[in-house]
């Protein structure tokens, strides 16, 4: 089976995907699709957006072979240097290309929910070049361990608003999101972080994202890679770069958080260990239990601490498009200190992921070129790890 | 008598239905029937029963606690659902459950349905299922002899009012406001708009609800409805009560209330 380009009319990748919102919503949602496919085809907007690609977030990020890494590993390594993206991860690419539709479609307001605080900050940055209020949900445990993107969102202008419900991670966040939405929805537009949610934001966040992959495959001109590599939470830089990797022949790998281990239940592994259900709009992997209650994800990391993942990476698992491993708390946490002492380059929590992946199959993988999608820098969890 | 046949017979006799909601569960799983049958007793017509989801994305803070309560203390969707039975048999009125999709789907559609007839109850509302998604849903219940009924916004435009028509439920569920279940100002000019919206597509009774929570709020939802849902307002005052018999009085004081706003 191949990708696809675009979900089928009822917004489903294959079995996974949909609309499973709440009336109010439905409305809002077919005029997003709308002008989302409007503005795709209009040369202006694709104008514009590439000079804000280029000269603000500043693209393309490098291609960067990883040369001490590899030869610790018996691994070719190279890394896509989205941490080099401006506000230091891929969340940028989606957020300027969303604040951009915003623009278009004359929402004054923009909400956007955040784990690891990297896309409220993109989120809260984007605002501040298109002069949009910004409010960005984020629960009381990640607003703890990602304090120094709370500051940075505060600077540039946003209000950012706690969640207590739940667990106080980025599942509650989405919720208040949507929950806001709801009742804002004709003055607001919801900046999704993720290709998760109803449709179309799946496809709307994947399209921004696949920059990723685009480059990449420019950049490689003659090598091929025998492995592409990027962290999966609700699964934006992965989309990103799988989807013009499809069908090249290329073993695309998806790294969940392991968490604790996934038989100690304690995880965000949703396509490793999770079930088809609905959450947050969109039929997909998640962690549930025997009832359907959706159960609390576990990771160091908040950007992957998510019960849910994106329904065209559910698609991409069961048509054998990718393949979905896991890796653990320690696991990342040691790959994360690997690659800071042997490339100069302090990797985010859940970009490190991608690393103790690689670091872990480095047997298989001898001699093999590996690209991982080092999807953001690390300096937001530094507190965090030092005091875990 | 179902609910269609008590929502025809009081638009005949020029009455208004008064539905209140409350979370099955809460404050106990002990207490929660008994304060249906005092809402009974003060006046209510039917009934909607919350079975708790961990995650209801259309309810507002004092459901979202009411589920957390009920969840956390052992109401589990099964529970929950055995305890709706137990509205329908002891109060003798017409019941619908108010749930969200996933524990729905994961039960499965069809045993689902079959355990709403079962239970004497008339049919579902599941709060993250529009009419785009809901076929399945409803064509098991259809099988069931149950309703699936749709919720319509002040967003939702004619065409999809009639596809909500078109799934032929005792009721439409029109949400009287933008915004999540809770107690608000409303209802205001929107709600008139979507109720003349639906009567314009079709004749089926029109329940309005979320964001209805004052006796002046019922009877002006009343001039427009032909039923009147309360949840939030009766759930709160259950949540807030120091005791059963507390609980008990400050419903049996709203419905009350809102049955004489009302008629």
């Amino acid at each position: 089976m191949t990708a696809m380009s675009r979900p089928d009319d009822q917004g489903r990748f294959g079995a996974y995907g949909g609309r499973f919102a709440p009336e109010t919503l439905i409305p809002a949602l077919e005029t997003l699709e709308e002008e989302f496919e409007a503005a795709m085809a209009d040369p202006a907007f694709l104008a514009e957006l590439s000079d804000l690609l280029r000269d603000f977030v500043g693209r393309p990020t490098p291609l960067y072979e990883a040369t001490r890494l590899s030869e610790a590993l018996g691994v070719r390594v190279l890394l896509k240097r989205e941490d080099l993206a401006h506000t230091g991860a891929h969340k940028i690419n989606n957020t300027v290309g969303q604040g951009l539709l915003a623009r278009r479609m004359g929402k004054p307001r923009v909400i956007a929910e955040t784990g690891a605080g990297q896309h409220g900050v993109a989120t809260a940055t984007a605002c501040a070049l298109f002069g949009l209020e910004c409010e960005v949900f984020m629960g009381t445990v990640d607003i703890e361990r990602q304090a120094i993107n709370v500051d940075r969102m505060r600077m540039l202008g946003a209000t950012v608003t706690p969640v207590t419900a739940g667990a106080g991670t980025l599942k509650d966040a989405v919720s208040a999101a949507l929950r806001d939405w709801v009742a804002t929805v004709e003055t607001t537009h919801y900046i999704i972080g993720s290709v998760v949610g109803p449709h179309p934001f799946p496809t709307i966040v994947r399209e921004f994202q696949r920059v990723i992959g685009e480059e990449t495959i420019t950049q490689l001109g003659d090598r091929r890679p025998d492995v592409v590599v990027a962290c999966v939470g609700g699964g934006s830089n992965s989309m990103g770069m799988f989807h013009p990797f499809a069908d090249r022949g290329v073993d695309l790998v998806g790294v969940e958080a392991g968490g604790d281990g996934l038989s100690s239940g304690r995880h965000g592994a949703t396509l490793s260990a999770g079930s088809p259900g609905v959450l947050h709009g969109a039929m997909t992997y998640m962690l549930q239990d025997d009832e359907g209650q959706v159960l609390e994800a576990h990771s160091i990391s908040a950007g992957l601490d998510y019960p849910g993942v994106g329904p065209e990476h559910a698609y991409f698992k069961d048509a054998g498009i990718a393949r979905y491993e896991s890796v653990t708390d320690d696991e990342a946490v040691a790959a994360m200190s690997l690659l800071s002492s042997h490339e100069g380059i302090v990797p985010a929590l859940e970009s490190a992921h991608a690393i103790a992946w690689v670091e872990r199959e480095r047997a298989a993988l001898a001699g093999k070129t590996v690209v991982v999608c080092l999807s953001g820098r690390g300096d937001k969890d530094l507190d965090h790890v030092r005091t875990r | 008598m179902n609910l269609a046949a008590v929502l025809r017979s009081a638009r005949s006799e020029g009455r208004t239905l008064l539905l209140p909601y409350l979370m099955a569960g809460v404050p106990t799983r002990e207490a929660t029937v008994d304060l249906f049958m005092a809402m009974a007793e003060a006046g209510a017509d039917g009934f909607e029963v919350g079975i708790p989801y961990a995650d209801p994305l259309m309810d507002g803070p004092v459901i979202e606690a009411a589920g957390r309560l009920a969840l956390s203390s052992g109401t589990t969707f099964g529970r929950g659902m055995e305890l709706a039975a137990e509205v329908a048999s002891r109060t003798g009125l017409p019941c619908v459950v108010m749930t969200y999709v996933n524990p729905i789907l994961r039960r499965g559609y069809e045993r689902f349905c079959a355990e709403v007839a079962a239970a004497g109850l008339d049919g579902v509302i599941a709060a993250d299922l529009p009419v785009d998604e809901a076929e399945p849903l409803a064509m098991a219940a259809r099988k069931a002899g149950v309703s699936l009924i749709p919720l319509v916004a002040p967003t939702t435009s004619a065409e999809r009012i009639a596809r909500a028509a078109a799934l032929q439920p005792p009721f439409i569920y029109a949400v009287a406001e933008l915004g999540v279940t809770g107690e608000r100002a409303g209802p205001n000019e929107r709600a008139s708009g979507l109720v003349a919206r639906i009567r314009e597509v079709t004749d089926l009774p029109v329940g309005m609800g979320v964001g209805i929570s004052t006796p002046e709020q019922a009877r002006s939802a009343a001039t427009m409805a032909d039923a009147v849902i309360v949840g939030t307002a009766v759930v709160r005052r259950v949540l807030e009560a120091g005791s059963s018999r507390e609980a008990t009085r400050a419903v049996t004081d709203l419905v009350s209330s809102l049955r004489a706003a009302i008629d």
